[in-house]
């Protein structure tokens, strides 16, 4: 029997199972593999999950919309290379949920922008980018030195865990101290450099040492690139 | 000088008034003017803001991060989504011959659901409830109802199609069909998150890293491939032959662009994340696929255009005609350049600057919005049964400033885009990288200056397509007496 167009143009049903299944096949194809081909992400020694302080302050970059102007994904090309640092990989977004490698650069990309300016500069620069770079567009974020709201951390660290980021049941258990303890390096921050490796400390800058938005931010922004110590690394061992 | 309504006797059957729910046609013809005007301003908004700093206002609800949502969700959600859906209820029923399935119960819902989502998407944004993957920023709350709210328009428009009495599927319905179940598909999978709280907004996606950023741009590219695309055809394929009172161009045309279309479009995601920590197989991938995609895309182009073969003239006398084929060739034109741009080499320099957003916009500003203004123009007559709309020559005002506004856009964001992407590359004699950052941010000022001036253009004619249209409905002599259904004739 010849096939006919009108078989499917008379039976909606029919129309609609093939259209499913016509849109199905890229997403399937392209999808599926990044999760059981070994080699998508490269094994790296360094990466680690965010401290909660760090988390929270990823939550305020997320909430602000920092990645509408400002991407974390260091492309493989020269000039991006020289301009911000080893090409990004895989691994070092791992535990990003979501990922926030971005679309657009108004501003410069951010994937490594840790330990490239003090916090000071951070702190002065989010209040008001203008008095540090005087061309610059990006908006004030005066209201970040508010408190920063962090009694359900454990919560956070848990729905974290849920989606597959290795916390232990210790890190979650003391979300909370650990993210005072980053906050407070005058006081005893051996647990969580226990817990955490690599952790940069800086005191609160809220009145009476309370903790701020600012500070999380900036933790946030000072860890962002830092994880994978590429000096120590084989090029080659990355080849995917 | 009269708007010409074409076929005004074939269409106004006398199953029509008695048959159909035109109620709430109308009622998505108003909030889509009301939601496209709120995201045009929108839009003017964040672009000045890029011009000029200091609109920010250091205030957190009016920050750039938190307004751009509100403003691509506004004009792609609220005012296409919109638009897409009254007009396929108007569409399915004419088609099928059938009134709404479920009515007026379950179309109702779905109006006013799918206000409520709107609203509870952009009070989240602007208060800070995101969940940082563009386009799909609403929280886990909203997109819990916006599915619910989906499913019940799938089941009013596949039951209406089911209880037709027509034998065919008409081919507008494929497309909006398309649409229905693949945005359903696509925001299913994109939005599966993990609530920190059952009582707070906060939710962890599920995928993350690089499997997240190719579910996103799979989501991302498909909302520009069966949102803004798919469903727009659809009123293409209907409005177009309305409009110009001819039948398709070609049929089987017709049947390889839809299933050619969207058999390619699925794969095109990966395109957004060229020389990224993407696997190369993928990138690949999704730059062959992107470029065939040309293919198809022309084809609907064509027969688009050609379905005005022996009624060109018409495009002087009709300005609401000109819209809907004018739309169709900056269709043509952006999904040539988004081939372009999906080339490796090519996206090298476009990725990450304004070349991507006028190309974006010239394919919602010239497309979307110019084949929903073509639709809105041909439906207020027909809807409230007015002879024609209350000014053509308002309607011809509204096409030179918008189509103006689209130029400066589009051409002021592709001298930035390429400049900004050869000063990040530039090298100076010594072999040094030869701007700073800023040094491109600064450069830019002019361009963002005069692309917000085309984002004006674009909403004063939006405004005066508003005033048109209230004029024509409260002002204008029925065309028609409001009697019972037996006197409905035009």
């Amino acid at each position: 029997m010849r096939f006919s167009h009108a078989i499917i143009e008379r039976n909606v049903i029919l129309l609609t199972v093939l259209t499913l299944i016509t849109v199905s096949i890229g997403g399937l194809v392209q999808i599926v593999p990044l999760f059981t081909i070994e080699n998508t992400i490269e094994r790296v020694d360094g990466v680690r999950p965010y401290t909660p302080l760090e988390l929270a302050g990823r939550n305020i970059y997320i909430r602000e919309g920092c990645y509408v102007c400002h991407s974390q994904q260091v492309r493989a090309l020269r000039d991006e290379v020289e301009r911000y640092g080893h090409y990004s990989l895989a691994a070092e977004s791992m535990y990003d949920h979501p990922f926030q490698w971005g679309s657009k650069r108004n501003g410069p990309d951010l994937a490594r922008v840790g330990g490239k300016y003090s916090n000071e500069w951070h702190v002065a620069h989010l209040i008001d980018p203008r008095s540090l770079v005087p061309d610059s567009i990006m908006p004030g974020y005066p209201f970040l030195t508010r408190p920063l709201k962090y009694k359900d951390m454990s919560q956070h660290l848990a729905a974290m865990r849920g989606v597959g980021v290795p916390y232990s049941d210790d890190m979650i258990a003391n979300a909370v101290a650990d993210l005072e303890s980053q906050a407070n390096p005058d006081g005893d921050t051996a647990p969580l450099f226990k817990r955490y490796s690599n952790v940069a400390t800086a005191p609160a800058t809220g009145a009476a040492g309370t903790v701020t938005e600012m500070d999380a931010v900036v933790a946030y922004l000072q860890v962002l690139g830092t994880m994978v110590k590429f000096e120590k690394i084989d090029i080659k061992s990355l080849k995917q | 000088m009269s708007i010409a309504l074409p076929a005004a006797g074939a269409i106004t059957g006398p199953r029509e008034r008695a048959g159909y729910n035109e109620q709430i046609v109308r009622a998505f013809v108003a909030v889509t003017l009301f939601w496209g005007i709120v995201g045009f301003a929108a839009g003017v908004f964040v672009a000045l803001q890029l011009a000029f700093p200091a609109l920010n206002f250091d205030v957190e609800y009016l920050s750039f991060g938190r307004i751009r949502p509100l403003h691509t969700s506004a004009a792609i959600f609220a005012f296409g989504g919109n638009a897409l859906i009254g007009t396929s209820f108007y569409v399915v029923q004419r088609t099928c011959r059938a009134r709404l399935f479920g009515d007026p119960l379950l179309p109702w819902f779905v109006f006013w659901g799918y206000q409520f989502f709107i609203v509870m998407a952009a009070l989240g944004y602007v208060l800070g409830y995101t969940q940082g993957k563009e386009y799909a920023e609403p929280e886990w709350y909203a997109d819990l109802w916006l599915t619910i709210v989906w499913v019940a328009y799938l089941a009013v428009f596949l039951g209406t199609i089911l209880k037709r009495e027509e034998p065919h599927v008409y081919v507008a319905n494929w497309f909006y069909l398309a649409f229905i179940v693949t945005v359903a598909m696509l925001h299913i999978v994109n939005n599966l998150s993990l609530p920190v709280s059952i009582v707070g907004a906060k939710s962890y996606s599920l995928t993350g890293g690089v499997q997240d950023a190719m579910v996103q741009w799979w989501y991302g590219h498909n909302a520009v491939g069966f949102f803004l695309t798919a469903g727009f055809l659809g009123i293409m394929y209907y409005f177009i032959p309305k409009q110009a009172n001819r039948p398709i161009y070609s049929y089987r045309l017709s049947i390889v662009h839809f299933w050619a279309l969207i058999f390619l479009y699925i794969w095109a995601g990966p395109h957004h994340l060229h020389y990224t920590a993407l696997p190369d197989w993928a990138q690949t991938l999704g730059m062959v696929f992107s470029v065939m995609l040309w293919m198809p895309s022309w084809g609907g182009m064509v027969n688009g255009l050609m379905t005005l073969s022996g009624a060109w003239d018409k495009l002087r006398t009709d300005p609401a005609l000109r819209f809907s084929v004018a739309a169709v060739g900056f269709y043509g034109m952006s999904t040539f350049e988004g081939p372009v741009m999906s080339i490796k080499q090519v996206n090298a320099l476009s990725h990450y600057t304004d070349w991507t957003v006028g190309h974006v916009h010239s394919g919602t500003l010239g497309w979307v919005a110019f084949i929903v203004f073509g639709a809105i123009y041909y439906l207020v007559p027909v809807l409230w049964k007015r002879a024609a709309m209350h000014s053509v020559r308002a309607i011809s005002w509204h096409f030179w400033i918008a189509t103006l506004g689209i130029v400066l856009y589009i051409t002021s964001m592709w001298v930035s885009g390429i400049m900004q992407g050869l000063m990040w590359r530039a090298y100076d004699a010594l072999g040094f990288l030869e701007y700073s950052f800023i040094e491109t941010v600064s450069a830019m000022h002019p361009f963002y200056v005069i692309r917000a001036l085309g984002g004006v253009c674009f909403l004063v004619g939006a405004l005066l397509m508003a005033w048109n249209v209230i004029m024509t409905v409260r002002a204008g002599v029925p065309a028609v007496q409001r009697g019972g259904a037996a006197t409905a004739t035009a």
